[in-house]
Order: C-alpha cells, then structure tokens, then sequence
C-alpha cells in the first residue's frame, strides 16, 4: 500500500520547474500529483507520476538530482472535517507527519491526500485499523 | 613624532651595515639551530659564510607557508620552548594553524615597532587608544596592545564584537586613536549613526587600519566618516604580527619598513627572480632580529612595490605601496584569512556532500559576507526542507569553527556552479575596494 514518490532539488530560479516537467513530458510521464515546498533558497519538487523509474531516469539526465520515497496515499470524503479526523487518528496513534499535499483528481467525489511519515509501515498500519482508505501505488498511478 | 629617532632615521649606508651586520647573525642561527634551514641551505649549496654583502640574501632559499605547514607546531622554533614566553597563530590552508612564537626580547622588539607604528600615526603618551583588533591568537590585538604600553598611551582592550558598546566606550571615554581593520572602521560610523552618536563629535583624530586590504577611496570614506586621518598599518603573524611596516602621517604615502629589523625584497612571483625598485610584484621579507621565530625571505603572497625615495618625515627606511592583490588564492574576509581550500577541507569531512563548491565574497554596506555555494548530489538530498537547512546550518558551523569566519551556505543544483575547460572558479569576489 506504499506508494513511490520522487523528489527533485530546485534551485529558485525562474524557469526551472517548467523544465522539470518538460523532460517529463518529452519522456511521456504523467503526472499524477505534484507540490513544490520551497524556502528563500532552493525548493523540492514532489511528483507522483506512472512510471516512477522513468521518470527518474529522465530527469538524472537531464543533470537534475532526484530522489525517490514511499509516501501513503488516503482516500477522504471530500466534505468539513475529513482530513481532522484522519490527523486525530495519527495523533492518537503518535505517529509523525514530515508533510503532506493534496492529489489532483480528475473525478470522483472523494478527495486523494498524499502524507510523507518517518515510519510509513505503522503509519499504513494505523490508518487501516482505524478504517481509513488507503490507495494502492498501482491504483494511484493510473488514477 | 618619531618614536626612534636614532634608528628610524639611520643614513642609508649605516642602516644596511646594521642590516648586513644582522642577517649574517641570523643566517648563521638559523643553520645551526633550525634543522629545516640547514637541510634548505645545504640542498642549495650555500654556508651562512657565503652571506658576505645584502646582495647575497639572493642566493638563499624562500621559505612558504607551506613549510610551516610541514613543521607545525613548533618544527621552526630556532629556541628551546623554554625561552619562548608566547605563542600567536593564524589560519593556515588546511585547517591547521601556523604557528609562531616569541621570546620574551622577540616580544619587546614587536612592542617597540608597534610603539614606533603609532607614534607614526601622531600618538603620545597623552592618547587614549581604543584598540578594536582581536585579542586572542590572532596577532592584532595584543600587537598593538603592547606598542600602546611601551608608548605608554593609554590602551582600552576593547578587542571584537558588541559594536555598539564600542561606541559607548570610545565616547565616553575620550578615545584619540582608533585601530582596527578598514572596514570595520566604516561599520563603526555606521552604527554610531544609527545611535544617533555623531561620530563626529568623537575626539578621534587618527587611525591605524589593516589586517586587510583596502583602497584611497576607502580611506577617503573612513576619514570623512570618523573625521580623523586614517593610516594603513601592515603586518603578518609568521614575520612578526603587526608593526611590519606603517604609513607615517605626514606624507599617507606608502607604509615605512621598519628596516634595522626586516629585509624586503620584491620578486616575480612566478620565476622567484628579484625585481627592482619601483615594480610590483610579490614582498618578500626576511627577519633580522627575531630569536624565537626567525624567517629567511619569507614568501608573504602579497602584491605591492617598493619606494626608495626619501620622505617628508624624516625616516629613511624604504616605503611599500599598499598591497593590490594576492599571488594566491588567500582570501581576507572580515579580517580573517581564507583559502578556499579550508573551505573544501571543511565539505570534504561531511559525508554527504561532495566537495563542489564556490566562493562568494562581496561587500555589503561595509562589511564583507562569504556565501558558499554548495552543490547537492544525491547523498546529500532529501525530500525534506527541515534536512537541507539542517545541512545547510550544518556547514556553516562548521566553516565558523574550523575557519572563524560566518559564512551563509546555499545549496544549488548539480553543474551550476560554472566550469571551465573542467575546472570550477571557486572563488567570486564581487568586492569594489
Ligand atoms: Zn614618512
């Protein structure tokens, strides 16, 4: 239930995020999710897309440093109050949210958020024992 | 004032009698003493006998930094440390310090040669000088720390740092004689401006600044800005700290060699062939009565010229120019030296970067600032901000403690710092002295 997300280090400098998905475009990647988390400095450009590997490939030659993490997708009712509870459930269970965006869905009435945690298995754990929705990679990237 | 008058004003003829009279004593100790020297002299076939007129200084060989690199700590000392009553050192290109020491005659000879310097900036004994130099193993602080004793002037301690106490001070205290490096002159004014302290109104009349390079057009914002005369002082810790040489207030032409103790050549720094007067090229400099830390044509990397001609004050030791440039790589930020190569010894140590790298050094307002620009690779990378600023913050500690000079770190992408015909500019300094 763990899904592949990659990470690229951008400095902030005009231009350079429409490069990012130039290549990935030229490649033929799509790109299921994307957040950009930035500082005065330098930013990270996150990316759900479907071919992980690719996509990566693609970009580490094009001289872009790219890493790659598991992130956990969670399904929500798209209404007041769906990602509280889903945060009151980490919080009980202690577990640490390191960030967290939301996907872009083209359909469909319920909401897709992406969360980074320090421990992704017990955080896939948790979240199931609670009932929450958790989104297989393989769905995901052909979302 | 002339603080020696019988020295500082030797006729020529006598000075280099002195001078010869000196060398050979020196170079005779040294080859005895020092094993370093006598293995030099020996490999290039000369005797401390063969030192017969000042034109044969020519044929020993230079000693560099990194021959004192390769003799830290102590492997130059040409005294039991029994006789060395105190030790100095300044940064060196990998980390490691070069060391000097002094015997307690070593110190009383730097003591008068700062005493000289700030008697050639128009200080008595009636002056109260507010030294801002650092104190500590930097030689500055204490160097002119003990010049103002000897003079017998009254010094405030004052050392770096809590700049508006500083103003406090020297207003309240009636501070005459300001020393400290050029720019954090001008940093003075400024926040004295901002406290609303007229630095005018101050009783400043002179200042000598160095420890860095600097330029008329700085001069110019000083004096107008601290409304006193501001002098160019110049010195290094391996030939004794400062007091080396000084600007004398009467002509603010070019800094006096305090000559009955130091020998200065001016060389081309690629072939090491002596130049003559008047060309600029690299200042070497040999010591002629120092005991504990002896140096033979001392290969200083500063770029200037010689000027023989006499001087309006009265002193008939030679005059440098102010020092244009490095015939390295060395950097002064803040006071502070910095090879870029400290600076990739520092990255080299953190696993996860990689030693790309830049230097940016520019001025802003009056004080210089250092960015590095590192590049992230793979290692280094994570999907969390919190952990590139971390490493950010990292680093810069790490050039603060091993360097003591702040830097700001930024990350940059892979390949973006430029590189020519396959090797990187490491450094860019955007400074308009
Ligand atoms: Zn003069």
């Amino acid at each position: 239930m763990r899904v592949e997300q990659i990470s690229i280090f951008l400095e902030n400098k005009a231009g350079r995020l429409a490069e990012v998905t130039k290549v990935l475009a030229e490649a033929g990647i799509n790109i299921r999710a994307l957040s950009l988390a930035d500082t005065s400095d330098f930013g990270i450009l996150r990316l759900i897309v479907n071919d992980t590997e690719k996509a990566k490939q693609a970009l580490k030659e094009n001289g872009f440093t790219v890493g790659k993490t598991t992130v956990v997708a969670v399904e929500v009712e798209d209404k007041p109050g769906g990602l509280n509870k889903i945060l009151e459930i980490l919080k009980k269970a202690g577990i640490n949210v390191e960030y967290m965006y939301a996907f872009v869905q083209q359909s469909g009435n319920n909401a897709v958020l992406i969360f980074r945690f320090d421990n992704t298995d017990e955080a896939i754990k948790v979240l199931v024992e609670n009932g929450v929705k958790v989104i297989e990679g393989k769905t995901l990237y052909s979302m | 004032m002339i603080y020696n008058m019988e020295f500082e004003t030797l006729p020529r003829e006598a000075l280099e009698a002195i001078q010869l009279r000196r060398l050979k004593n020196t170079v005779e100790r040294v080859y005895a003493t020092v094993p370093f020297y006598r293995k030099k002299f020996d490999e290039a076939g000369v005797k401390p006998s063969d030192i017969k007129s000042l034109d044969d200084l020519k044929r020993l060989p230079f000693t560099t930094k990194q021959d004192l690199r390769d003799n830290y700590p102590f492997g130059l000392f040409a005294v039991p440390m029994e006789n060395v009553v105190r030790i100095h050192a300044s940064s060196g290109t990998t980390g490691k310090p070069t060391v000097v020491g002094y015997t307690a005659r070593d110190i009383d000879t730097w003591s008068e040669l700062m005493a000289r310097a700030l008697a050639a900036a128009g200080a008595t004994r009636g002056d109260i000088i507010h030294n801002a130099y650092g104190y500590g193993l930097f030689t500055g602080g204490l160097g002119v720390h003990y010049g103002a004793e000897k003079l017998g002037a009254s010094v405030i301690p004052i050392s770096g740092g809590n700049t508006k106490r500083q103003i406090m001070i020297m207003r309240d205290f009636g501070a005459t004689i300001l020393t400290c490096t050029p720019s954090y002159a001008l940093y003075l004014a400024e926040v004295a401006q901002e406290m609303g302290v007229e630095p005018k109104t101050l009783k400043l009349k002179a200042g000598l600044f160095g420890a860095e390079p600097w330029s008329e057009k700085m001069r110019d914002e000083i004096e107008e800005a601290l409304n006193l005369v501001a002098l160019d002082i110049y010195g290094l810790s391996e030939i004794i700290g400062p007091g080396v040489s000084v600007e004398c207030i009467e002509a603010k032409k070019g800094l006096h060699i305090f000559e009955d103790h130091f020998i200065p050549e001016i060389i081309d720094p690629d072939t090491g062939e002596p130049l003559p007067y008047g060309e600029t090229g690299e200042l070497v400099i040999t010591t002629i009565t120092k005991e504990a830390f002896p140096v033979i044509r001392y290969r200083t990397r500063d770029i200037t010229s010689l000027n023989p001609e006499p001087c309006v004050c009265g002193r008939t030791h030679i005059r440098m120019n102010r020092v244009t440039g490095r015939s390295d790589d060395m950097l002064i930020i803040r006071g502070v030296n910095v090879f870029p190569s400290q600076i990739e010894s520092v990255l080299m140590e953190i696993e996860e970067v990689e030693p790309h790298y830049q230097l940016i050094v520019e001025r802003e307002g009056t004080l210089d600032t250092l960015t590095v620009l590192v590049e992230v690779g793979e290692q280094a990378f994570s999907d969390e901000v919190k952990k590139l600023q971390n490493l950010e913050r990292k680093i810069e500690k790490n050039i603060k403690e091993y360097l003591g000079v702040s830097a700001k770190v930024k990350l940059v992408e892979p390949k973006t710092i430029a590189r020519s015909e396959g090797k990187a500019k490491r450094v860019i300094d955007k400074r308009k002295l």
